[in-house]
């Protein structure tokens, strides 16, 4: 299977590839949102830290992915679309965006609607650390991070 | 670093045809094209003459006599016409009725051998799918435990095609004889590499097959043992009753002209391919297993083919991997291309985690692999290998000290 242009450019030059520090560290920052989201058995794992000012604009983003080329091209590009957008605005982002900028084949289109719940999850992540979610004990439950035993 | 051409390590999956074969096969095209059944003219008896030939060939690579020898069109049809064929002539009840006998094999086998077992026990065949050991290989005593006294059929394969793990045949073949059950083994990797004596390793049926032998696609054969005991097949195919009944169709004159060759130059080049192969099995082994961390070869260390590395990378994703080695044609062990993304069976049934399943790559080298296309493959995927650990959250919790396994992780 022959790989998109695009797809293939974000594999070797990935948009904001990181993180803001240890998992501890930035557990405890109540600035930034992180999203986890898939699993190994699965093939995909995909990890999106978002920092967020008061006002709520995304300041600044990062992304970690274990997947296959598509899905490090779908993150490396959410990446791209959430940074300086207002977290509302963010939510907004849909897969079916994504599928089409990177020309993805159907069978990669989970990667897409992996990208796109990596974003929800980190913008709950935020809302429920920083106090802005009406619902934030609720939205805990439902938040998508991988935590330890 | 972006080559012209691909360095080709997926000889497991098929080889290029040796040009010896390929002009062995051209005058069967065009001057000697005749049908092998036409009895009454030079063009019949030119093909014929050129199939008995290749059957003596076939038939020295395994040890074998010409005549227990059956063409094919490759390792698929002998596999499934041993299996249905022995099913169907040894069956203790009749069509239609439950109870029709047991079949024992593995868990990590071909599909062209675990496919054509699970259609007879829709049809009243009852048949044990031995788990294999971490180390992937089957012995004898796997095989034992499995059996029933209603065992009629034991189908093990030679060497596995994704680990190239080495199964204990001729243990297997010397139970089997004791216990009057038919033994079939899928000899695809094996044969034409290794050396093969049916006769001593105590084999009733074994299938084996052009194109992975330097020959040409489309072709390969059975071979059915004559005596001690003499072995029966229901024909899959009928018709003009070629191929002692048992393979009816005009045969591929070429192409068994190609297989034969290709037996041919297997067996006198046995040796030298060996010694030229196992080296570079090793380098490649050892140097990647020296520079990358959570770098495991699958399989048993020694009892191994010496042309196949199946090996997993931890906390990358196969597919992406083979995407940082596009300059390399390999084969991995996820199967994110496809729609069930499911990881290697043949990994899993070793227990091997769907993680490192999903991370693994089989590289598989031939007659014509070079020690400079190694040692490129060996710089490719170590900087593949880093490069996507740089971008992998798993990594970063594996360094963090976060056992993976403990994780509950929302998966989709």
């Amino acid at each position: 299977m022959a790989y998109s242009e695009k797809v293939v450019d974000h594999y070797e030059k990935p948009r904001n590839v990181g993180s803001f520090g240890t998992s501890k560290e930035v557990a405890a920052r109540k600035d930034i949102g992180v999203g986890i989201v898939g699993a190994p058995e699965c093939g995909d794992v995909m990890q999106l830290q978002i920092r967020v000012s008061d006002a709520g604009v995304i300041e600044d983003a990062k992304f970690k992915c274990f997947g296959c080329g598509s899905a490090i091209a779908s993150s490396s590009l959410a990446t791209e679309w959430i940074k300086g957008k207002k977290v509302d605005e963010a939510l907004t982002i849909r897969n079916t965006q994504i599928v089409e900028e990177l020309s993805l084949p159907p069978v990669k289109i989970h990667c897409s609607v992996l990208a796109e719940d990596s974003i929800r999850s980190a913008i709950e992540d935020w809302k429920r650390k920083s106090g802005k979610s009406a619902e934030s004990a609720a939205a805990q439950s439902t938040t998508a991070t991988a935590a330890a035993h | 670093m972006h080559l012209k051409q691909q360095i080709y390590l997926d000889n497991a999956a098929t080889t290029p045809c040796d040009p010896r074969v390929v002009e062995a096969m051209l005058p069967y095209f065009t001057e000697k094209f005749g049908n092998a059944g036409s009895r009454n003219h030079r063009f019949g008896w030119d093909a014929e003459d050129a199939i008995e030939l290749a059957r003596e060939q076939a038939a020295s690579v395994i040890g074998a006599n010409a005549k227990e020898v059956i063409f094919t069109s490759g390792s698929t049809e002998s596999n499934n016409l041993a299996i249905k064929g022995a099913a169907e002539m040894y069956a203790r009840a009749p069509k239609g009725q439950t109870g029709r006998g047991h079949i024992v094999t593995v868990a990590h086998e071909h599909k062209a051998v675990i496919d054509p077992v699970r259609r007879l026990m829709r049809e009243g065949f009852d048949a044990t799918f031995i788990a294999p050991p971490a180390d992937g290989v089957i012995t004898a005593d796997h095989v034992r435990e499995a059996m029933r006294p209603d065992t009629i059929l034991v189908s093990v394969m030679w060497a596995n095609n994704e680990l190239g793990t080495i199964n204990e045949v001729p243990q297997i073949g010397r139970l089997c004889h004791e216990r009057e059950a038919i033994f079939h083994t899928d000899a695809t990797q094996w044969v034409g590499k290794m050396p093969t004596a049916v006769e001593t390793d105590c084999i009733d049926l074994l299938s084996w097959s052009g194109h992975k032998i330097y020959g040409p696609k489309g072709v390969g054969a059975l071979y059915v043992r004559r005596r001690k005991p003499r072995v029966r097949l229901e024909s899959l195919v009928d018709g003009g009753g070629q191929e002692r009944g048992m393979r009816s169709g005009t045969q591929n004159v070429t192409g068994i002209v190609g297989f034969g060759k290709a037996c041919e130059i297997g067996l006198a080049e046995m040796d030298k391919d060996r010694a030229h192969l196992q080296p570079l099995r090793d380098r490649l082994e050892r140097e990647l297993t020296s520079r990358l961390e959570v770098c495991q070869v699958n399989g048993h260390p020694t009892k191994r083919l010496p042309n196949i590395s199946n090996i997993s990378f931890g906390f990358v994703e196969g597919e992406s991997l083979m995407m940082g080695v596009r300059d390399i044609a390999c084969s991995s062990g996820s199967a994110c291309t496809s729609a069930s993304l499911e990881p290697s069976y043949v990994l899993k049934s070793l227990g091997i985690g769907d993680d490192l399943a999903h991370s693994s790559l089989r590289l598989s080298f031939g007659r014509w692999t070079t020690t400079a296309d190694v040692d490129t493959a060996i710089e490719l995927i170590d900087r593949a290998v880093k490069h996507l650990r740089s971008m992998s959250p798993l990594f970063d919790l594996h360094k963090e000290g976060v056992d993976l396994s403990k994780i509950v992780w929302q998966s989709h």
